[in-house]
This record gives structure tokens, sequence and C-alpha cells, in this order.
């Protein structure tokens, strides 16, 4: 290949740099001032986009597309700023994952919000006027927009960096991002800051949306991609830094247009086509900086670490009315299957519930009394379903021995990502999972020969006696149960303590002794295995896996399941799990709206009973006690 | 239309749960549908009107076998492990008689899987996957679309004809995109021996990176060009290639492009002079399919889709199958369908008993641009049958039953 | 031979000295207070002895072998407690298994799975609580403990390894006063039953002057003078250093 032709691609990555900049930016500053990880940001950016679509479409011309793109941002900043007072104004003193929980939601509701408004239908806008053309660059033709928009990302940065630099509100925004208390004693209006910051981070992600009108079609799954996109350039530029995200942004673009420039390549006899790396470029370069720098390009560590809310009370083991509780609904689920003779399936979901019980549990074990917010539990979840499914259909393998592949291979990947993962802590380990899980996904998508690629790998079923509906209910129910005990048991045990310890005060954990990090390390494997296992059931009970199953979604309904139910306590995945499956299959089959359904749910829950439902549960029983004579 | 369907749906669901559908049939034949009705709305939403067309004829002229032809649909969520979950709950809870639809390949395969489990006659509507019918294709399952394989095959003579030997290949980074090209390939080796593959870009799907894309294909100078992007890929690829003059030298063989799914929102960028495979419904003039047309545009106040007539030809396979078959049994249908003749809007067709698939055809042409619109010019129908392998060749291809 | 032998200790940050060949010793069973200014060095000191930092120069022996570079576990295991100046314990717990948690750890028993903690070393831990009157607080949960309390608590799980040197950063930092004198007063009956030495680090001078047998002065990342209170409060190069500052007030760090 040419020089001009890769100098050529560098101009490509500069174009595209610029809305994944102007996106993170806002992603980075919300962060870096009220420390909510917003997961509804690409929502905004989605907004922005199908927003200066409709006004440019529907006034038309020069004013219709230019004076949209303003119009859009705009809008966006403001419908940022009200969603901050109406909702996240109440969480900031929340714990962590329960804001994180209500932007979940946020994005949710949005999503549907533009289902609603826009259709389900991809829509490309207009070509700009006055920018339709090219130049022509090193005897290529170059798309005059892209120079514009080359142009506008260094200008955004410039803006918010004389913001930031020279402006009483941005010295606000820096005192704020360095010491949170100090804007309270300064007798800043704090509320008032955190919504203009809001507002502002809203504008710039509608506004990098915007400027992709002529670029790329509104689409509803733009929001999460774009989120993860987004985090990805956050996290590598190091949280709250807008160099950082300019430099990375400008990096991970300049990498994927270098991979397509470079298409076939061959490695020592092995033909490698670089194009399809772009699908997984970002996340392999977010876990390359993360091991090498755990807080990105030019983060800092963070100044001092939030205290997270209300801690949990001490686990009480379960008293005799519980354990016998516990016993009756046990009973009761073993003999679902004769009770539901004449509906099978009954069984079928409620195989599916217990499923997602046990990855969710398994997902708890670690987020809860580990405090390790993994983003990325599905890599195990798939690693061992897809082990399952190649011992049975490659290898031959019988039933049982399949079954206990999974665990070791969910085990297995836990233990060499999670070396890498539980160094870290807050939002860079969630991105370092959520990281190493996407590449679990490509590698699965892509290795044909082993994985069957996109389409997956079928003809996993469960041998006699499971074979059966009913059969492999009670097989699943008898896994999940075990499996639930066993993690219970550890809970309570020294080095479920341990987890706790190292959790509640890694310092003193150290001083008396415990290796925090050993103890992590070895939570995330056993995390891994019983993932892994839940995975297994997964295989036998589809008869098929795919790479859906290790992707983000799948991570972000484990994470979902845990927190609707409650992270601080032990049955809350349970009921969490349970909920979230039940409510899925019955409302998705009644509304097409399913999705913000639930986000409302979930919002309804956060803002009046933010412990989650075994939280509001507890809060219940504890009003109840007291109101006792 | 899409909301009067998840009404029905929803009414379907509720009876469901009360124990009323069992009852109902005994004077009903259930057809229990799922597909990625909210992932893939611009292909699936025609798909459902053609459906409902269809049911409509086929109760209107007294149902089959003197029952009337019942539709339960379900959205599948775009994901294989939800699919399975609604095929099930189709089959048990909706006492569905035999499962159809699916878009998406890996659920298609997924959905065969549980048909073969269970003994279900599942009857694919669209995915394009050739494994659906030869590496993993099983009795219980069959597909009416012409597969990926057939699609390229109707592109070759285009590509032998315009002369190109430097090729490049651009198609989403997942199984249709790469059986594509490799079948692509492995025809033009065998037509134009000395041709050669310059470069080839797999995109993820859904999120090309267009303006780079574009560029390290321009770079590596071909004179043909093979695409199998669709929706929003293609419409990023399309504008990108204009804007940077990659298709005015260089020939382009394309796939799905003439679809009115996704020739439409390319608007006055389509561009011209590609050959496409596709459904110009404008101009078809044979009398079924003005036959269909007129009932379709009557009904609905719109232009058909391809989708729709997949969803129509769909329902009056079913409704032919199972009057052959003389009953729902599963078995019975299998036999019945093997070898079945149906009538559709691109005339008759045969399910093959050596691999299930359909002989469906479809239309290959140019584009053209009239009136600021996409349209299929110079188009001509090839059959499935004259793009298929030879039955005994397949034969080899699928595992023993 | 001294329990604790400090010998050259530098440390720079940047350009900055922060610590420049201050030496030392702590001799078993005694306890020596480690004061100075602010800005003084006496941070970087404790933090090079409790291997959180590593000197530039310099070294530092325990019972005779080197603890340079040596982390807070190993520190432990050789019998090396530590308090923290804001106290650190395990929020989620009760009282009792905060201290049965140390137990458990200087027994080697954390990486077991299978018999819950309740059933384990509690007597020993009560026994330890009785030690600093929190016995009648065990089965709270730590996180609902007045700052007294959890300051006895965290020096209850510090003396669960029968350690022979206690770290205490700022011991009183953030009480008040009547509290300070009770847990100066508790800490060294506590360490004078065990023969434990301490070397802490202190803001408050009526502590200072009430609980240590030697004190350590450092001004400028030196050390300026040593030897027993009455001593160290007469020497005028102290004083110059302390014009002032030796009031009760001087509480933050």
């Amino acid at each position: 290949m040419s020089l001009e032709a890769l100098l050529f691609q560098g101009l490509n990555g500069l174009a595209q740099a610029s809305t994944l900049f102007m996106v993170a930016a806002g992603l980075s500053l919300v962060f870096g001032v009220t420390r909510i990880v917003n997961l509804a940001h690409g929502s905004f950016m989605m907004l922005g986009l199908y927003a200066a679509w409709t006004l440019a479409t529907s006034l038309g011309g020069a004013l219709g597309f230019w004076g949209g793109i303003v119009v859009a941002a705009l809008g966006v900043g403001l419908l940022g700023a009200v969603l901050e007072v109406a909702i996240l104004r109440r969480l900031y003193r929340a714990p962590e994952l329960f804001q994180l929980l209500s932007t979940f939601a946020i994005l949710l509701v949005l999503n549907d919000l533009a289902l609603f408004l826009w259709g389900p239908e991809d829509l490309l806008g207009p070509r700009a006027p006055g920018l339709s053309g090219a130049v022509t660059i090193l005897d290529r033709r170059f798309p005059s927009y892209d120079l514009f928009l080359i142009a506008a990302g260094p200008l955004v940065l410039l803006a918010l960096h004389l913001v930031v630099t020279r402006s009483r509100f941005g010295r606000l925004i820096r005192a704020a991002t360095e010491d949170r208390e100090m804007v309270g004693a300064l007798g800043v209006n704090q509320a008032l800051l955190f919504t203009a910051v809001f507002a502002l981070a809203a504008a710039l992600a509608g506004l990098g949306g915007a400027l992709q009108l002529p670029r790329q079609p509104a689409t509803l799954t733009l929001d999460l991609e774009v989120i993860a996109d987004a985090f990805v350039v956050t996290v590598v530029g190091g949280m709250g830094s807008l160099p950082g995200a300019f430099l990375a942004a400008i990096l991970i673009a300049e990498i994927k247009a270098l991979c397509i420039a470079i298409g076939q390549v061959s490695v020592f006899g092995v033909a490698l086509n670089l194009s399809k790396f772009t699908l997984v470029a970002e996340f392999v370069v977010m876990a390359v900086v993360l091991i090498v720098r755990p807080y990105g390009l030019l983060g800092r560590p963070p100044v001092h670490v939030r205290e997270g809310g209300e801690p949990e009370a001490p686990l009480r083991p379960a008293g005799t009315p519980a354990r016998i509780a516990a016993v009756a609904v046990l009973a009761c689920l073993a003999a679902l299957p004769l009770a539901a003779t004449g509906s099978p399936y009954t069984l079928v979901l409620a195989t599916d519930i217990l499923i997602a019980v046990l990855f969710a549990a398994s997902l708890h074990f670690i987020m809860g009394p580990a405090g390790l917010h993994s983003f990325g539990h599905a890599a195990y979840f798939g690693l061992g379903a897809y082990a399952t499914a190649i011992a049975v259909t490659r290898l031959g393998l019988p039933m049982g021995p399949a079954m206990l592949i999974a665990p070791t291979a969910g085990g297995a990947g836990a233990a060499l990502f999670g070396w890498f993962s539980v160094r870290l802590s807050g939002v860079y380990l969630a991105m370092l999972t959520l990281a190493f899980a996407q590449i679990v996904w490509s590698i699965l998508y892509q290795w044909e020969g082993l994985t069957g690629g996109s389409n997956g790998i079928f003809g996993a079923w469960p041998a006699a006696p499971f074979d059966s509906r009913a059969g492999f209910y009670l097989l699943a129910l008898g896994v999940t149960v075990a499996g639930l005990l066993a993690l219970r048991t550890a809970l309570f045990s020294p080095f479920g303590y341990a987890m706790r310890a190292g959790r509640d005060s890694p310092l003193r954990a150290e001083a008396i002794g415990i290796g925090v990090f050993r103890v992590h390390w070895l939570a995330f494997i056993l995390a891994g295995v019983f993932a892994g296992l839940a995975g297994a059931l997964f295989a036998f009970a589809k008869g098929s896996v795919s790479p859906e199953i290790a992707s983000i979604a799948e991570s972000v309904d484990g994470l979902a399941m845990v927190l609707l139910g409650g992270v601080h306590s032990l049955l809350g995945p349970i009921v969490g799990a349970s909920v979230f499956t039940w409510l899925s299959d019955t409302v998705s089959r009644t509304t097409d709206y399913w999705r913000a359904a639930l986000g409302g749910i979930i919002l309804l829950i956060v803002l009046v009973q933010p412990g989650g439902i075994m939280g509001g549960v507890g809060a219940l029983g504890r009003h109840l006690r007291r109101a006792r004579p | 239309m899409n909301a009067r369907f998840a009404r029905v749906a929803a009414a379907a669901a509720l009876a469901g749960t009360l124990g009323i559908g069992a009852a109902s049939a005994q004077d009903t034949i259930t057809i229990g549908e799922l597909n990625s009705y909210k992932a893939i709305p611009a292909f699936l939403e025609p798909y459902q009107k053609g459906m409902e067309l269809a049911v409509a004829e086929v109760n209107e002229a007294g149902g089959v076998l003197g029952r009337e032809l019942r539709i339960v649909t379900r959205d599948d969520g775009a994901n294989p492990g939800d699919a399975v979950r609604a095929a099930e709950e189709l089959v048990t809870r909706e006492g569905a008689d035999v499962i159809a639809g699916t878009f998406l390949s890996n659920i298609g395969l997924a959905v065969s899987e549980y048909a073969k489990r269970r003994k279900v006659f599942f009857l694919a509507s669209e995915p394009l996957t050739d494994k659906l019918t030869w590496d993993n294709g099983n009795r219980y399952t069959f597909r009416l679309r012409p597969s990926t394989y057939m699609q390229v095959a109707m592109l070759m003579d285009a590509a032998e004809a315009s002369g190109a030997k430097r090729w490049a290949l651009v198609y989403p980074n997942y199984e249709y995109g790469t059986s594509a090209a490799e079948t692509f390939k492995q025809l033009l080796k065998e037509r134009v021996p000395d041709a050669e593959i310059v470069t080839e870009q797999a995109p993820p799907l859904r999120g090309i990176d267009a303006g780079s894309v574009v560029q390290a294909i321009a770079d590596s100078q071909p004179d043909g060009i093979f695409n199998a992007l669709f929706a929003g890929d293609l419409s990023q690829f399309v504008r990108e290639g204009q804007t940077r003059g990659l298709f005015d030298e260089t020939a382009v063989v394309s796939l799905l492009t003439g679809e009115p799914e996704y020739l439409d929102p390319l608007g006055a960028d389509t561009p011209t002079g590609w050959v496409v495979t596709g459904y110009p419904w404008s101009a078809i003039d044979t009398p079924e399919h003005a036959a269909f047309l007129a009932a379709y545009q009557d009904r609905f106040d719109t232009y058909p889709r391809l989708g729709s007539v997949v969803g129509y030809a769909t329902i009056k396979s079913l409704a032919a199958g199972i009057e052959k078959a003389g009953s729902t049994d599963p078995e019975a249908l299998v036999d019945a369908f093997e070898g079945l003749d149906v009538e559709t809007p691109f005339g008759p067709i045969t399910y093959r008993p050596s691999d299930h698939q359909s002989t469906m055809g479809a239309f290959v042409g140019h584009l053209d641009l009239v009136d600021g619109k996409g349209q299929m010019v110079d188009f001509r129908y090839v059959a499935g049958e004259d793009v298929l392998p030879a039955e005994d060749v397949v034969k080899a291809l699928r595992p023993a039953d | 031979m001294s329990l604790l032998h400090v010998a050259g200790l530098t440390k720079h940050f940047g350009g900055v000295v922060a610590l420049d060949g201050v030496g030392f010793t702590v001799e078993a069973g005694e306890v020596v207070a480690l004061i100075g200014p602010n800005g003084a060095g006496k941070s970087t000191c404790f933090n090079l002895i409790n291997g959180q930092l590593a000197p530039d120069a310099g070294g530092i022996s325990f019972d005779g072998a080197s603890i340079v570079g040596i982390g807070p576990r190993r520190l432990f295991r050789m019998g090396i407690g530590r308090t923290f100046q804001i106290a650190a314990v395990f929020q989620s717990m009760t009282v009792v298994e905060n201290v049965q948690m140390a137990l458990l750890s200087a027994n080697r028993e954390i990486f077991r799975f299978l018999r819950g903690v309740p059933r384990r070393r509690r007597g020993e831990a009560l026994a330890l609580l009785d030690r600093v009157g929190l016995a009648g607080e065990a089965d709270r949960a730590a996180r609902t403990l007045a700052y007294g309390d959890l300051k006895r608590l965290e020096l209850a799980v510090a003396l669960a390894n029968r350690p022979r040197l206690l770290l205490m950063d700022e011991p009183a930092a953030g009480m008040a006063p009547q509290e300070r004198a009770d847990l100066v007063s508790l800490t060294r009956r506590v360490v004078d039953a065990d023969g434990t030495a301490v070397l802490f680090t202190e803001h408050s001078m009526d502590v200072v002057f009430a609980f240590a047998d030697r004190i350590l002065v450092l001004a400028e990342g030196r050390l300026i003078a040593q030897g027993a209170p009455e001593a160290v409060r007469a020497d005028p190069l102290v004083q110059a250093h302390y014009l002032g500052t030796t009031t009760d007030t001087e509480d933050g760090p």
C-alpha cells in the first residue's frame, strides 16, 4: 500500500473521530462532576441524530439542515436538563449502582420513545447543503463534509478547553471534578452546577449525533453501540480528561482506519482479514491500555474513593422459619411438573428462569459481597455454554462430562481475565471486564471452524432421563439449587467474609493479613465457574448456542437482574432474575414497548425503594417489626 | 397494521393463558409464527401484511381442510435463545400445528434444531443461510426464500459478462456475508479462472466505517465489486462510494439491493448500473403477480415489498401443504411438502424433496434512477431450479436423518 | 537488639526532600511517639515503616530482619499491627466478626469454604472485645458504633495477632478530650499487659505526654530531638519549631 493511501486513511480516521470525541467528552464531563456513569448518554446522541433528521427533512434546504443540527443539539441539551432535575438529582447520594440502574432505565425508556416517535426504520438524512461534494487530495476524492468534521472536533475541544480554564463555570467544573466537598464549601449552588453540566454534556452528545446526519442512518440500536464506543474512548483517555478523550477518539478511529486500509494480510502463512478486526478493535485497545495504564492515557487515580451510600447490614444465618419457608418453596418447585402437566410451557419458562437465577447469583456473588462490578459477566456464561455445546457436538462427549467442562471453561476464562481486572476498581474494572467480554464475543462470532461463527452450534440436546421437559426442568432445579447453596455457603465461610472485608476496607484487610487480590481473584473465578454452569444448562435447554449469549446485552441483562432484586440481599439475584425473566416473557408478548415498561418499573423501584425489590421487602419487614407492640 | 397484529397476538396470549386456546384448536389450524419484528422492521412489516392477506384469502375460500387458519405471532427479540422459548410457547401453549417464520440465519437454524428435536413442522420463510437446507438440514425444516448460494449464483452471469478481472468483495461480517463471499469466489473461479480478488472488506454488521472501507476498495484498484451489504450499511457505503467516485469506472454486482426494502431508502443516491437481485414490483408483467399486486394494494393502500411476497407465499405454501397432507400431523406434512407445488406471485414453485429448498427465484436486473427514485430495469426472473445444484449433489451435503 | 531499628532513612518526592537520614530505635515493650509540625515528614516516615512507601536510601529492620519493601500483609505475619488515622473496620460486619476475621487470618483460616464464620473463634474474639471494653456491643453492626468505640474495635482487631509492635497513626484524631483520655489509658493498659511496643504519630500533645515513654521529634525531614517527654519539652530546638503549636486545638492532619 502506498504512503498516500495510508495518509488518506488517516484523514478518514480523523473524520470518524470527531463525533466519537463529542459524545465521549460529554460522558467524561458528567462523570467528572457528578460521578454518575450515565448509560443513557448514547441515547442523547441517537436522539440528536433523529431530531436533526426530522428538522432537515421537514424544513428542507440549508436552513433545515444546519439550523436543524443546532436546534437538535440544544433540544437534546434541554432534555438532559429535564432528566437531571426530574430523576438524577434524587440519586446523587444513592449508591453508584443505583445511579447506573436508573440511567439504564432511562436508556430503555428513551429507546422506546424514539421507536414511538420515529418508527422502527433506519433513517438516513440528506447530504449537507453546500458540502455535498468532494475535494481532491492526494489524487483522491475526499468528501468536503468530512473535512468540516475534521475541523469540528478540535474546535469543540478548544471551546470546551476555554470554558473549563477561563470561565467561572469552568473553574467550578474543575473544582467539582477534583473535590466534590469543596464545591459545597464554596457556597456554590451545587444543584444548578450539576444540571448545567448535565445539559452541556447532553447537548454535546446531541451535537455529535446531529453532525452524523449525512453520514449515518438514525437507528434504534445506536444508543447501545454509541454508549459502548463512548465509554471505551472515555476510559482509554482517562475518565474526566477532555484532552484524553480527544486523544483516545483519534487513536481508536485511526487504528480502525488502518485495519481497513491494510485489509488482507498473511501472518506466518495464515491469511488474516484485518477489516474483520474492526468488530472488536476498540475493545482490544481498551484492554491493552487498562492493563498498562489502569487509569487511562491521561487519567489520574481517583482522588478519594466514594462511599457507596448506606452499607449493607451484617449477614445473618437463616432462622428456622426462613429454613422452613425455603424447604416449602423448594418442595413446590419440585412438584411443579405434576401441577403443570396441562401446560408444559410453564416448565419451559421456569427452566429459563432457573438458568437466569443461577447466572444472576453468580454475578451477584462478586458484585455484592466483593464489590466487583463486572460489566462482562456474560462472557463466562457464554464460555460455559460453548464449551458444553462443543463437547457434545464436536467431541461427542456424553452429557455428564460435557456439563462439567462448562464450569471449567467459565472458571478458566475468569481466571485469565480476572487476573487483570480485579486489580482495578470502579468504572475501570467495569470497563475492563466489558472489554474482555467483547473480545470473547468476537472470538465466538468469528471463529467459524470451532464455534460456528455468527450462527453458533446446534444439536446439544440433553440425554435421557433429562430429555423431557419435566426431566430437564428437574435437572435445572437441582443444579441451580445446588449452585445457590454452594454460593451461599461460601459467603458465610471465612472466604466469603474475606471477600466483604476486602470490599469494605482493603487497607484494613491487608493490615490483618488478608490478600485482597487473591481473595477477589478467586471470587471472580468462582463466579465464572457458576456462570459457566448456568451456560451449560442454557446450551442443553435450547439445543443450540450462538454468540448473542456472550454479548453486551446479555451482560447488561444480568446487571439489571441483580440490581432489580437488590445487590445487598442474598435473595436479591433470585428475585431479580425471576421477575426480570418473567416480565420480559409476559410483557413482551403484549406490547411493543415492553422495554419502556421495564424501564419505568426500574425507575419506580429506584426512586421509591433504592434497595431493589429485596431491599424494599427488608425495609417493610423492619417497619413491621418496629410497629409490633 | 402492526398494532392490529399485536392486539391479535395479545388476545391470543390471553386466551392461551386462560386455557381457551385448546378448545378452539378443533375448528382452526394454528400457525405459530415467530420473527425479529422489532429488529428488522423494514422487511418484516410488509411480511406481516403479506401473511395477513394470504390468511384472509385462504379463509374466505373456506379455509384448509374445512378449518380456519389462525396466525399467532411472536417477536423473537433477535435472540436465538428467546426464539427457542417462543417456539416452545407457540407449540405448547398456543397449540400451534406448525411453526413458520424467522429472518436471521442464526435464529432460523436454532428454531430448525428445535423443530428436529421436538418433531415439529417448520417452514423457514426468510433466513438465507445455506446451512439451513444443506449442512444442518433436517427432516422437519423447509425453506421458502432463495438461499445465499442461489442469489449469488444468479449474479454470476453478469459478473462474467462484465469482463472484470480484479474483484473487490465487501460484505457484512457474519455468516451471510462470509458465505456469500465464499460462494462468489468459488463460482468466479469456475467461470473466470484468471480473475483475482484484490481486496476483501468485512465491516461489522450495522457498524461500517464507510469512508475508510470505500477508500480501501478504491486503493486496491478493482474493476469489479461484489457487494453483500444491505440496509443501513448499504446506504452509507453507497453514499460514500458516490461522493468518492468509487463506482464511476467499476462494475458492481450486488446481492439484495434491488429489494424495495433496501432500494427505496437509497432514493436519489441509487447507484445506476449496478446489477442486483431484487423485486421490481411495479414492472412485473405476469397474471399471478398482477392479481397479488391488486389485492395487496387494495387491502393496504401501499405497494408490496419483497417481504410481502415472502409472507404471502409462506402462508400459501402452508395451506397447500396441509391440504395435500390431509392433516396437520408433522410426519404427513413433511411427506406432503417433499415435492409440493405452490402457486406464488412469482409463479409456480416446488419444494425439492432432496434438500427441502423451494425453487422460488428472484429478479436480476440493473439499477436505474427514475424520477429521483431507484428502480430495477432490464430485469429477468431467475427461477430457483436454474441456480440450485443438482439433487444428488445436495443430498451429499445433508446429514442423514 | 532493638525491636525496630531505623537508620539513614531518606525519601524524596520530586525535588523535595521529605525525609533526610532519619534514624532511631524502638525497644521491646516501649511506647514511642513520633511528632513534628505539619510537613515535618512524620507521615512519610510512618508510611516507609509500614510498607506503603519505599525509601530512596536507608534501612529498616524489625527484630533483626530488614523490612524494607515488605507489604502490610507480611508485616502482619511478622508481628506488626496497625491502626489508622481514620478507623478502618469492616462496616458490613458485626463488631465480633471484625475481630474474628483478624483471628481467622492470624491462624491462616481465610481460604476455608464450608463452616460459617459465626461458628469460628467467637470465644477468642469475645475475650479480646472484653479487654477493650466492647463485649457488650459484640453483635451490633460495626457501622452503628460511636467513633470512640470504633477506635477500640480497631485496637482489638490490631491485637488479635499478638503483635510485638503496634503502629498507630494518630490514634486520638477526631475524638473528644474525654474519649481521648479513655482510649489512651486503655491502650497503655493493654500494651503494657502484653509487652507490646508502640510507635505512634500524634498531633495533640496531651496524648503524647500522657502516653509516650519516649518522643522523637521531626522537623523539615530530620530528627531534631529525642528523649523522655520532659527532656523533649525542655529542648530549645523543639520549642523553636513548636512555638505556639502545643495547644489541644491542633487536631487536624
